[in-house]
């Protein structure tokens, strides 16, 4: 039953990540046809437009969501991956462990960049 | 006794290429993992490089330096082909899942059919779509920038 949830969540991650991956890739790879979220010109990186994306509270939310859904869609599929491999119950429970940590650790820190970018940009 | 662990993945990771008499779903089955493992790993250190822009301009500037030439280009495409694969795939096994496009179940009367068989033209159009991305991918990476 916990697996059926965790599995539902799994795919409507991947639903959320379909259209915010679909944002983040159009913004930087279509740039001639999105120039409105690259008002500096250029490229993309380039730092001024950076600032300028960074300075919206929609894209560092966007950002957000994106990375824990994405850190959620991605270490769920690599642990069912794992588990096919048919450790045993032990092991499991340890990489369960040891990717609950990792997630956890890389939402924090991918968070935290977020959020003091955000700061920089609108200081800029 | 011991207990019944059902049916384990007796064949492994070998399971996912040689497991036998598989179709091109099997295949679509394997592509979907190894770019989901390779977008996971390019994920991860994605949140590093462009953790730097936390520290301000010189530290972004720096590490955007450090992932410029012509080999992290083919890797920023081949991550693109990745995530258009992954993607297109993806909204098709979650069709499938919900019971979308495999048709209803029938008796099992000769010759034979499976749900793979009504899938098939989904499979196929994702495919061609899939191949599309990669084109206008690659034409965006190599010939318009």
């Amino acid at each position: 039953m916990r697996d059926q949830k965790l599995w539902t969540w799994h795919l409507a991650a991947g639903v959320i990540i379909l259209f915010l991956l679909g944002l983040h890739m159009a913004i930087m790879h279509l740039d001639a046809l999105l120039g409105i979220f690259n008002p500096a010109g250029g490229h993309p990186i380039d730092w001024a437009n950076v600032v300028a994306r960074g300075q919206s509270l929609a894209f560092t939310t966007t950002y957000i969501l994106l990375l824990g859904t994405a850190l959620f869609h991605g270490l769920y599929g690599l642990r069912n991956i794992l588990f096919e491999l048919d450790p045993a119950p032990p092991l499991k429970k340890a990489l369960s462990w040891v990717l609950i940590l990792v997630g956890v650790g890389l939402f924090i820190f991918g968070t935290w960049a977020a959020w003091v970018g955000y700061q920089v940009a609108s200081q800029a | 006794m011991e207990k019944d662990r059902g049916h384990p993945n007796r064949l492994g990771i070998w399971g996912w290429i040689g497991g036998g008499s598989w179709g091109p779903d099997r295949y679509l089955y394997t592509l979907h993992r190894i770019t989901g493992l390779g977008l996971l790993f390019y994920f991860v250190v994605h949140i590093f490089v462009t953790s730097s822009r936390a520290i301000g301009q010189s530290a972004w500037e720096e590490s955007m330096m450090r992932v410029t030439g012509p080999l992290f280009v083919l890797g920023e495409y081949l991550v693109f082909v990745a995530v258009a694969f992954h993607a297109i795939n993806g909204v098709r096994l979650v069709f499938a899942e919900l019971g979308l496009g495999i048709g209803k179940p029938i008796e099992p009367i000769y010759p034979y059919r499976t749900c793979l068989d009504d899938q098939r033209p989904w499979a196929i159009g994702a495919l061609l779509l899939i191949v599309a991305l990669v084109v206008v991918g690659a034409l965006d990476f190599f010939v318009w920038h």
